[in-house]
C-alpha cells in the first residue's frame, strides 16, 4: 500500500488536494481535503442582517448569485416575505443565467481540456479533441467565451453585473427592465439558444431534452457534429458512463419550479424533502468536535489541531446518510427519464454527470425565454418589509452545483448565528464520526492511481464540478 | 511575450470568472494578440497535480522566468501566523510562502482584486482570527504580507487592481498597457491603483444623474432615484470608471438598481453601517462627494430639492417611469 497526495487540481473552482491509499495501482481508499479556510460564517456575526446581501455573494466568485439567492430567501423566510411574481421571475432569470452560464465554463474550460492530455495520444478521437479542447490553446475557447459573455450580458440587463450583484433582494429584485430591455433579453437568450444548438449539441435544444435511455442517447450521439457528442464518443470509448459512482442517493432542494425538492436512489421513488433531516458532522474537519447538529443550530469553531481533521470542510448528511447533490441529482430527483436510466444502470458516472449538465442547458434555456415574456410591465418587481429584531430564517437554493442551504438567526437586530452548507461541502465530504466516506471519497475506490495510471482521477473529480471555495465558506 | 503567472489564496476567485468576460474577443486570443501569456493559472492551465508543482517550483527557484506575478484573494497568515488557512495543495506550504518566494522573482506584482490588494473581507472578522492582509497593504496602511518597502525586480510597488470583483478590462488594459509601453509610478494612483480606471469616479456617467441633479431620491430598494441619500450609495466618493466602462454589455451596480458599495477602496467590506443604508448627520449624509464642499453640497441640495419637477420627484420612487418627459410642441432650441 503506498500514499499519494494529489494536488492542486487545476480547473476546479478553488483548493483541492486529495490523499489516496494506492494497492497494486488501485485505490483503496480517498481523503478528500479541501486546504484553503474562509470563514464566511464569522464574517457575518454580528452584522446587521440585511448585510447578508453584500457578503455572502463574496463567498463564491463562480455561484455568487446562488450564495445571493440563498440569502435573500433566508432573509425572506425571517420576514415572511414573499418576493412579486415580477421579482421572482427576474430572480429566477438570474439565478438561471449564472447555472448554465457555469454548465457551460465546467464542460469546455475546466472538464474536457483533461482528454487533451498526452496520456491519451494514439486513441482514435485524440487529434480532433486535443485540436477543439486542449487548454488556452485549443479552438473551443475562441467560440465559447464570446458565447458565454454574451450570454452574461441578461446580468448587466437584471442583475447590474456578475458575479457579486446586489440586484437580489427578500422581495424580489431591484432591477425592473424596461419593454426595450426586454425584448434586447430576449434577442440575447435566441443568440445562446442558437450558440447552444449549433456548436454544442448539434441539434434542438428540444429534441434533446427528450432523449429518454442512455440507448437513445448513444444513438443520437451517433455521428452527429457538435462540441457534446464528441464527448460521449470519447467517453464511449472510455468507457467514463461507467466509473464515478458515489453514493447513489440523490438532494435536491428545488429549482425555478422546473424541478422538485427531495431524495431519490435507485429502484425508487423520489421522497420529499425534510428540511429537519439535515446534519452537519465535524470530526474528520479541523474544527472543534462535538456531535453532529441540524445547520439551525450548527457551530463552526476553528480548531487547527484536530487530530482526526484532514479538511476544512464538515460533513454534511441527509438523514445520518451521504447524498450527491448537482445537476445530476436535480435530474434524477425531477425524474428525467435518461438520467435515472444512466443511474440506474451503473450508478452515478462522470458520463451521467456530464449528461444532466447539458440536458439543464437544453430544459431551462427555453423556460428562461418564457419568464421573460411573463414580465408584467408596471407591476411591482419587489415587495417590502422590516426584519424584526428577533427571528431565523432558512434559504434553500438549488446553485449550478446543487443544494446550497442558508440558516439565519437574528438576536437584537444583529446577526447571531449563519450557517452555510454549499454543494460542494456535500460532494467533496470528508468521512463522518462513523467513517462513511463522502461522495467523492467513495467514487474514488477502484480506480487507477499512480505512475502510469491514465489521469481517470481527473475525469472523476472534475465530474462533480467542484467549487472548493464554496465548501470552506 | 509578457508572462504571467497567476495565484490564488484567501478569496472568491470571482476575479478571474469576471476576467473570462473580458470582451469583445475571447480572452486568452486576445492576450495573446497583445503579446501576453499564461505560464500557469490555476483555472484555465492544463497542468496539475506534480507538473503544476514543478512549474511553480522552476518559477520560484528561477528556472522558469516570468514577467508578472499576479495574485487574487488575501494572503491568510493564521492562525498564529502559521499559514496553516491556506496550504498550498499536494505540497503543504503555506501559500503566503510561496507568494513572498515568487514576489522576489518577479518583475511586476499585481494585486487582482481588493482581497489581494487590501485584505477584503477576509480582514474583516472582528479580530482578523485569518490574519489577512493583500500583498502590500493592511486595508489602508501599507506593510502587508511583503511590507511596504518592498519593490519588485522592475522597480514598482504591487499594482493594486482593486474591485470587488475587478473589471475585466481593468485587468487587461493594465496587462496590455505594460506589454505595450511599460508601467510606471505615475500610472498609479495613492493607493497605487491603475490610474487608467481609478482616476474617475463611479459618479461620472451615472445614469441616475437627473436624479442626483435634484437630490430626488430613492426610498426603497427597486426605486428609480437617487442612492445616496438613503440607499448606501458611494459613487461619489468611490474610484473606478463602472458607469463609463460597462459590466457585462450594458450593467453597472447602480444600473442594477442598488447601490455602490466602494468595492475598489480599502476597507469597503466594514462600512460601519448597513451596505445599503447611507449614514447621516442630522439628516445630512455623511459622506459628501469628493472635492464637495459641504456648506455648498447642503445649500445646493436644499435648493434643488426644492426646484425638483413631479417627473423627477415621482420616478424618483417607483420602479419603472410613472411620467415620461413633456415633449414641447415648439420645436427644440
Amino acid at each position: 500500500m503506498t500514499r499519494l497526495v494529489v494536488g492542486p487540481f487545476n480547473r476546479v473552482e478553488g483548493d483541492l488536494e486529495i490523499t489516496l491509499d494506492v494497492d497494486d495501482g488501485v485505490i483503496a481508499a480517498a481523503r478528500v481535503n479541501a486546504p484553503l479556510f474562509r470563514g464566511f460564517e464569522q464574517i457575518l456575526v454580528g452584522r446587521p442582517p440585511a448585510d447578508a446581501l453584500a457578503v455572502v455573494p463574496r463567498i463564491c466568485g463562480i455561484c455568487s448569485v446562488g450564495q445571493s439567492a440563498a440569502a435573500a430567501s433566508a432573509l425572506a423566510d425571517a420576514m415572511g416575505l414573499q418576493a412579486t411574481p415580477n421579482g421572482l421571475l427576474a430572480r429566477q432569470l438570474i439565478q438561471a443565467t449564472e447555472n448554465l452560464a457555469d454548465h457551460l465554463s465546467h464542460f469546455y474550460l475546466f472538464f474536457m481540456p483533461d482528454f487533451a492530455r498526452p496520456a491519451y495520444a494514439g486513441r482514435p478521437w485524440y487529434d480532433a479533441v486535443a485540436r477543439r479542447f486542449a487548454a488556452v490553446k485549443g479552438s473551443a475557447a475562441a467560440d465559447v467565451l464570446p458565447a458565454r459573455a454574451n450570454f452574461l450580458k441578461l446580468m448587466g440587463f437584471l442583475a447590474g453585473k456578475w458575479p457579486h450583484t446586489l440586484a437580489l433582494q427578500p422581495g424580489g429584485s431591484t432591477r425592473a427592465p424596461t419593454s426595450a430591455e426586454r425584448i434586447r433579453v430576449l434577442a440575447l437568450l435566441r443568440d445562446f439558444r442558437s450558440f447552444v444548438e449549433t456548436v454544442v449539441l448539434g441539434d434542438d435544444l428540444e429534441n434533446f431534452a427528450t432523449l429518454d435511455s442512455a440507448d437513445g442517447l448513444a444513438a443520437w450521439a451517433d455521428g452527429r457534429t457538435g462540441d457534446f457528442p464528441a464527448f460521449l464518443a470519447t467517453a464511449a470509448d472510455l468507457g467514463l458512463d461507467r466509473i464515478g459512482r458515489g453514493s447513489d442517493r440523490f438532494l435536491a432542494y428545488g429549482a425555478y419550479g422546473l424541478f422538485p425538492a427531495g431524495l431519490w436512489q435507485a429502484g425508487g421513488a423520489s421522497t420529499p424533502l425534510d428540511p429537519g433531516a439535515i446534519s452537519e458532522d465535524t470530526r474528520h474537519a479541523w474544527l472543534a468536535a462535538g456531535k453532529p447538529r441540524h445547520p439551525a443550530v450548527g457551530e463552526t469553531v476553528v480548531d487547527a489541531d484536530n487530530p482526526d481533521g484532514y479538511t476544512w470542510c464538515k460533513a454534511p448528511r441527509y438523514d445520518g446518510t451521504v447524498a450527491e447533490v448537482g445537476a445530476l441529482a436535480r435530474q434524477a430527483v425531477a425524474g428525467h427519464p435518461l438520467a435515472r436510466d444512466m443511474i440506474e444502470r451503473h450508478g452515478a458516472s462522470v458520463s451521467a454527470r456530464v449528461v444532466a449538465r447539458l440536458l439543464e442547458l437544453a430544459s431551462v434555456l427555453p423556460a428562461m425565454e418564457g419568464w421573460v415574456k411573463a414580465m408584467v410591465p408596471g407591476e411591482a418587481f419587489c415587495a417590502h418589509a422590516s426584519l424584526p429584531d428577533e427571528c431565523q430564517g432558512a434559504g434553500l437554493v438549488e446553485a449550478a452545483r446543487g443544494s446550497l442551504g442558508h440558516w439565519l438567526s437574528v438576536r437584537r437586530g444583529r446577526i447571531d448565528r449563519y450557517q452555510i452548507i454549499a454543494p460542494t461541502t456535500w460532494n467533496f465530504s470528508p468521512r463522518d464520526a462513523a467513517d462513511r466516506p463522502g461522495p467523492l471519497e467513495q467514487a474514488l475506490v477502484g480506480l487507477p492511481a499512480g505512475p502510469n495510471a491514465p489521469p481517470t482521477v481527473q475525469h472523476v473529480v472534475r465530474s462533480f464540478d467542484p467549487c472548493m471555495v464554496c465548501t470552506v465558506h | 511575450m509578457l508572462r504571467i503567472l497567476w495565484l490564488q489564496s484567501g478569496g472568491c476567485g470571482g476575479c478571474t470568472q469576471s476576467l473570462l468576460g473580458s470582451e469583445p474577443r475571447s480572452l486568452f486570443a486576445e492576450l495573446q494578440g497583445a503579446g501576453i501569456e499564461f505560464v500557469w493559472h490555476p483555472s484555465f492551465s492544463q497542468a496539475s497535480d506534480g507538473e503544476a508543482r514543478a512549474i511553480l517550483e522552476a518559477c520560484a527557484g528561477g528556472a522558469q522566468p516570468f514577467d508578472v506575478l499576479c495574485v487574487e484573494g488575501a494572503m491568510l497568515r493564521g492562525p498564529g501566523g502559521s499559514g496553516k488557512f491556506h496550504l498550498m495543495a499536494g505540497d503543504g506550504r503555506p501559500l503566503t510562502d510561496w507568494v513572498e518566494r515568487l514576489a522576489r522573482r518577479a518583475r511586476w506584482v499585481f494585486a487582482i482584486g481588493s482581497c489581494s490588494a487590501f485584505g477584503g473581507f477576509s480582514a474583516s472578522t472582528p479580530g482578523n482570527p485569518l490574519e489577512a492582509c493583500g500583498l502590500q497593504y493592511d486595508n489602508d496602511e501599507a506593510g502587508g504580507l511583503l511590507g511596504a518597502d518592498f519593490r519588485s525586480a522592475a522597480g514598482l510597488p504591487v499594482v493594486n487592481i482593486a474591485g470587488c470583483p475587478a473589471h475585466p478590462g481593468w485587468v487587461v488594459d493594465t496587462l496590455e498597457k505594460l506589454a505595450l509601453e511599460g508601467l510606471t509610478a505615475s500610472d498609479l494612483d495613492d493607493f497605487r491603483r491603475p490610474l487608467l480606471y481609478a482616476e474617475q469616479l463611479v459618479h461620472h456617467g451615472c445614469p441616475r444623474n437627473e436624479y442626483y441633479e435634484f437630490k430626488a431620491s430613492a426610498q426603497k430598494p427597486s426605486d428609480l432615484g437617487c442612492l445616496m441619500e438613503n440607499l448606501g450609495c458611494k459613487g461619489t466618493q468611490a474610484h473606478a470608471d463602472c458607469n463609463i466602462r460597462p459590466w457585462n454589455g450594458a450593467g453597472s451596480c447602480l444600473r442594477g438598481g442598488y447601490a455602490c458599495i466602494s468595492c475598489t477602496e480599502p476597507g469597503f467590506e466594514a462600512p460601519g453601517h448597513p451596505f445599503q443604508e447611507t449614514p447621516k448627520v442630522a439628516g445630512i449624509p455623511m459622506g459628501l462627494p469628493t472635492d464637495m464642499p459641504k456648506a455648498w453640497f447642503v445649500a445646493l441640495a436644499a435648493l434643488s430639492k426644492s426646484a425638483t419637477p413631479k417627473r423627477v420627484r415621482d420616478n424618483a420612487v417607483a420602479d419603472h417611469a410613472v411620467i415620461r418627459p413633456a415633449i414641447k410642441k415648439t420645436g427644440l432650441k
